[in-house]
């Protein structure tokens, strides 16, 4: 389902303030389609984390509408909140996977919110549900090995890409990434930018990727989201996207 | 120039606060020993006696029906350590997670709190004396002591172990729409459970040893025997069951150094 606009989602005057009076989100209006690579880039502290925070409510915005699937994400909480969720992969900077689980655990927890507690308790996954699971640990760029290896014996790419697999697994409308290279090498960076291009091209979710790396969005995204000082300053494809643009954004041009 | 005329700040200011009150512990120290008439004369009197005491232990005595009474009160022991654990632990697994603020809403949090710092105000004897009092003398007395002693320290540490947790991944399995439920089995439990069954082998080696001792105050188990050994001045009895309480306890190191490796 879509918005009358055509978005799988619409920000609409989104408003975050952690502390009052101090805005860190400045009144964001954006439609995200419902295919392609969207990148947000801008300066640290210029609250692209706390906008995708904000979609799927790990933080909760002060003021605004997030219209995704007929819902404003905005307003719910509990259950309802639980299955909107349900519909939105997240990838994050750290990994984020939980150390002591194995691979195959680890990306199975995309279906958690699918599974009772008895079921996940003595991990009694559906059959398909596992079979999937595999089928995504090789479509990511591992083994069948990996599936029972613990995470934490994993290298910082085979992290992440657990890290995809286990948004995947959710079979999201919407995959939220948040600084997933900061903490990589240029070369793994690459590999996973390149993985989640392709997932999302195979698989027609849209993604949504914060990114710090200017030449990777470039390279990757179709559009390009510019923000500082919590508002969007530029919004346009990769290759509008100007040194005085950048210079705006980041500020002065010493870095260019 | 400038940088020399300003006097540098002294690397190592003195702290006078912990200089007071290493003094104030000092003195007090003095002052508790002169109060409790603690003298050297006394101290060198009681290791005579001391030594008169431990030569009418040996040697040990293994006459076979002290050694039925002795074996019948370790297996209670055993039995009431067991059990203790076994219930406390189960117990401790929730009020450890309600007692953990990044987990449980406060009102919650503080009550769970409240509850394990009345449970570990008192030391298992003196809540064996309540139950003896409450269901009479024997081993249920016991249990439910060393259950309640149990809950206080598991639970308490517990909390801690959750609060502890690494919230980057329950945030991730958070974020796919799982139920608090199902982030408590597949977040925080893969987190806190190598810690907790540490805390729960742990308190089994502290449960026999303090289940050797609720029994002089009639909660079941090797204490009562142990005290009338004393009372009738048997020390040969004495040392016999000190020694098994001993072997026992070494025993439970070993076994628990094995439980422990088996969940890292």
């Amino acid at each position: 389902m879509t918005t009358p606009t055509g978005a799988v989602l619409s920000i609409r005057n989104l408003r975050k303030e952690y502390r009052a009076g101090q805005p860190v989100l400045k009144d964001i209006t954006l439609d995200i389609d419902g295919s392609g690579v969207t990148a947000i880039i801008g300066p640290s502290g210029t609250g692209k984390s706390t906008l995708i925070r904000c979609i799927n409510r790990l933080v909760d915005p002060t003021d605004g509408e997030i219209l995704f699937e007929g819902q404003d994400l905005a307003k719910l909480s509990g259950q309802p909140l639980r299955m909107a969720r349900r519909r939105i992969g997240m990838v994050f900077q750290e990994y984020n996977l939980v150390e002591r689980l194995s691979v195959i655990e680890n990306v199975l927890s995309g279906r958690l919110g699918y599974v009772p507690v008895w079921r996940a308790f003595l991990r009694k996954f559906p059959k398909q549900d596992i079979a999937r699971a595999f089928d995504l640990i090789e479509s990511v760029g591992l083994t069948q090995d990996f599936a029972t290896r613990r995470a934490d014996a994993l290298s910082g790419g085979q992290r992440q890409r657990v890290g995809i697999a286990r948004a995947i697994m959710q079979q999201p409308a919407l995959v939220l990434a948040d600084e997933p290279t900061s903490s990589l090498d240029p070369k793994t960076s690459v590999e996973i930018m390149e993985l989640m291009v392709s997932i999302s091209r195979g698989s027609n979710v849209p993604i949504v990727v914060n990114i710090h790396n200017v030449e990777l969005a470039r390279r990757y995204a179709n559009r390009i989201i510019g923000m500082t000082g919590g508002e969007v300053v530029y919004d346009g494809p990769p290759t509008g996207l100007q040194d005085s643009h950048l210079k705006h954004i980041y500020g002065g041009e010493d870095f260019l | 120039m400038n940088a020399l005329a300003k006097p540098r700040p002294a690397a190592f200011p003195t702290n006078w606060t912990s200089r007071i009150a290493w003094a104030g512990l000092a003195l007090y120290t003095l002052y508790a020993t002169s109060i409790l008439n603690l003298t050297w004369a006394r101290f060198v009197a009681g290791i005579d006696n001391g030594g008169k005491f431990l030569s009418r232990m040996f040697p040990p005595n293994f006459e076979p029906d002290k050694i039925d009474l002795i074996t019948t009160g370790m297996v209670e022991s055993i039995q009431i350590a067991v059990l203790a654990t076994f219930f406390g632990v189960l117990l401790s697994l929730p009020l450890g997670l309600a007692a953990a603020r990044n987990l449980a809403p406060s009102w919650l949090s503080w009550s769970a709190r409240a509850l394990i710092a009345i449970f570990r105000s008192f030391h298992p004897v003196i809540v064996s004396i309540l139950f003896v009092k409450a269901v009479g003398f024997g081993a249920l007395a016991g249990v439910l002591a060393l259950i309640v002693s149990t809950l206080g320290f598991v639970s308490k540490l517990f909390a801690e172990v959750v609060e502890e947790m690494n919230p980057k991944q329950v945030e991730a399995v958070r974020a796919t729409g799982a139920s608090f439920s199902n982030v408590l089995i597949f977040a925080v439990m893969p987190q806190v459970m190598a810690r907790f069954v540490g805390l729960a082998v742990y308190q089994l080696d502290s449960n026999l040893r303090n289940s050797t001792m609720v029994g002089i105050v009639g909660g079941g188990g090797i204490g009562a025997p142990l005290f009338t050994a004393y009372q009738r001045f048997d020390y040969d009895v004495v040392l016999t069951i000190l020694l098994c309480i001993i072997a026992i306890i070494m025993l439970a190191e070993m076994v628990s150094g094995r439980i422990r490796r088996i969940f890292q």
